[in-house]
């Protein structure tokens, strides 16, 4: 004999819902809370090599956009020095085909995502801003070499010791709901 | 002797001319229950945003002020803000009356809600007829906007919202005739007054029944065919804006402040109970009413139209007819004394009629298996 046509699933229905309520909620209020994306995001801005890059402008080629401007002059012997390596991320679709052409691991995709500007002008990026810093940091796209140095993606759903949320009870401070990145 | 009998006396001692017994009280009286009115309702249009995505395990709205408190504010000022418009087409006398014809009748309903002890508008002898009566009314405004707005969604909308009223009012009578022979009074304030046990104790049949009809008809899921938004977009009010929109918005949760004192007046005792004052115990328990139904509405998936008719008729109607017949009974056959022979003998009634109605009423065929 089943309950089901007894009520008994409305009543079921009811419960889980109820047990939703003691629940802590998976919402995260973006701007002051970020989860950390994945590790193999293709995020906003290349991260350039200066010192593994050769100037050979296969990047250039491999742009469906035409996007990347390489500029060079012939220095030490059989050396290109670049004097010009600019991005417009304005046009950049982010396909990641420059980082994967790339023969010397010079270039990778970033990790960022929040770069909206005022200015078109302030998107074209210029050889400093695209190098690699404490600031700019590479994803791991293409290049598994950085995962190590990238933090894991906190999942929402489950992983619970990452920060993930799956049947934690509400906490009763307001600050620590939705315990994000 | 209510609060305003009492304010009458007073202004007759003071020597005020006669006119002003009874117009001074009155207009007090309206003022304070259309205050009462719509501070609830912010307070519900928060609650409920809160409270549903509480059981969607979201957040709600938290930025505008301490825990999002003044976003129905914020958002009733964008809407009075907004441009009105009217299509080309539309009947604009009948458009422009319908709101006001859907949300006079929810305000009148609070005349006979009593609040507290005595606070009560006037004590009408016919007090549950009255509120029948009345809340019927907005059905046609709902229709008229629905005629009015010369849409082929809203007249859709208009034509489920009569045919889900017509049905849910008679098992929602009958239920309530329960209540009134029980407590042998219309008036509102007599049957809060003879709840001793709250009538949810001595009727759960009834209570049910109640609740459910009352769902119906203030147009809340699982009964919110007629704003169906998968299907007919809003309903009755899609072409709907501004003012005349914040009107249904205000009358949606309106009804729904307004079932939810009458379930508290007929059900739950209304404004009596223990060590807090009756004002706050009455709006404890509606907060209690409105919070369950918005957890139904956050469970239960919307009904098809065939549902809705065929639970109407085949399950409520026979078994607010019964529950009629039993209580009808009891009250003949059981002395006063001995109310919790009543109580047993009604829920182990309800327990076997739920039982035996879901057994013989299946809906669109059902499962086989039992």
């Amino acid at each position: 004999m089943k309950f089901e046509r007894y009520g008994l699933g409305i009543a079921k229905g009811l419960a889980l819902t109820l047990k939703h309520l003691f629940r802590a909620p998976l919402t995260v209020q973006y701007p002051d809370e970020k989860l950390n994306i994945s590790r193999r995001t293709r995020g906003n801005e290349l991260v350039w090599f200066p010192d593994r890059c050769t100037g050979c402008g296969t990047c250039t080629k491999a742009c469906l956009q035409g996007n990347i401007i390489l500029v060079t002059h012939r220095g030490e012997p059989n050396k290109f020095i670049v004097d010009k390596f600019e991005v417009d991320t304005g046009r950049c679709i982010f396909c990641g085909l420059c980082v994967e052409s790339c023969p010397y691991d010079a270039l990778a995709m970033g990790v960022d995502y929040e770069c909206a500007d005022y200015r078109r002008g302030d998107l074209v990026l210029s050889k400093e801003m695209l190098s690699v810093s404490e600031k700019h940091k590479p994803s791991s796209y293409y290049r598994p070499q950085f995962a190590e140095a990238l933090p894991k993606q906190s999942l929402l759903l489950y992983n619970r010791e990452d920060g993930g949320q799956k049947l934690k009870l509400l906490p009763l401070s307001k600050r620590k709901r939705g315990s994000g990145a | 002797m209510t609060l305003l009998d009492q304010f009458q006396l007073f202004l007759k001692g003071l020597g005020w001319p006669e006119w002003a017994w009874y117009a001074v009280p009155a207009i007090v009286g309206i003022l304070v229950i259309i205050v009462f009115v719509l501070t609830i309702v912010i307070v519900f249009i928060w609650w409920e945003r809160r409270l549903i995505s509480r059981f969607q395990i979201r957040l709600g709205p938290n930025r505008c002020g301490p825990e999002g408190i003044f976003q129905p504010i914020a958002t009733a000022v964008k809407i009075l803000l907004k441009e009105d418009i009217v299509p080309d087409k539309a009947d604009k006398l009948i458009h422009f009356l319908a709101p006001i014809i859907v949300f006079m009748p929810i305000l009148l309903i609070f005349a006979v809600i009593p609040i507290s002890q005595g606070a009560v508008l006037v004590d009408l002898n016919v007090g549950i007829v009255y509120v029948i009566a009345i809340s019927s009314i907005s059905v046609i405004g709902i229709f008229m906007a629905a005629w009015g707005s010369a849409n082929k969604y809203s007249y859709i909308s208009g034509m489920r919202s009569i045919a889900q009223m017509v049905s849910y009012e008679l098992p929602v009578v009958l239920s309530l005739v329960g209540v009134a022979l029980v407590a042998g009074s219309f008036s509102t304030v007599k049957i809060v007054e003879a709840q001793g046990i709250p009538f949810i104790l001595m009727m759960p049949l009834g209570f049910m029944i109640f609740f459910l009809g009352s769902l119906a008809e203030m147009n809340r899921s699982p009964f919110d065919l007629l704003e169906a938004d998968s299907e007919i977009v809003a309903g009755y009010h899609i072409e709907y804006s501004g003012m005349k929109f914040a009107m249904f918005y205000l009358g949606e949760y309106g009804v729904a402040l307004a079932y939810a004192g009458i379930i508290t007046t007929l059900f739950l005792s209304g404004w009596q109970g223990p060590l807090l004052p009756p004002v706050i115990w009455f709006i404890v328990k509606v907060m209690l009413v409105f919070s369950v139904i918005v957890w139904i509405r956050s469970t239960v998936p919307r009904f098809r139209v065939d549902q809705l008719m065929s639970f109407a008729w085949k399950c409520m109607l026979p078994l607010a007819v019964i529950n009629l017949i039993i209580i009808a009974i009891e009250v003949l056959a059981i002395p006063a004394a001995l109310q919790w022979v009543m109580i047993i003998v009604n829920f182990a009634a309800a327990g076997l009629l739920v039982l035996l109605w879901s057994r013989l009423f299946t809906l669109g065929g059902g499962r086989v298996e039992v």
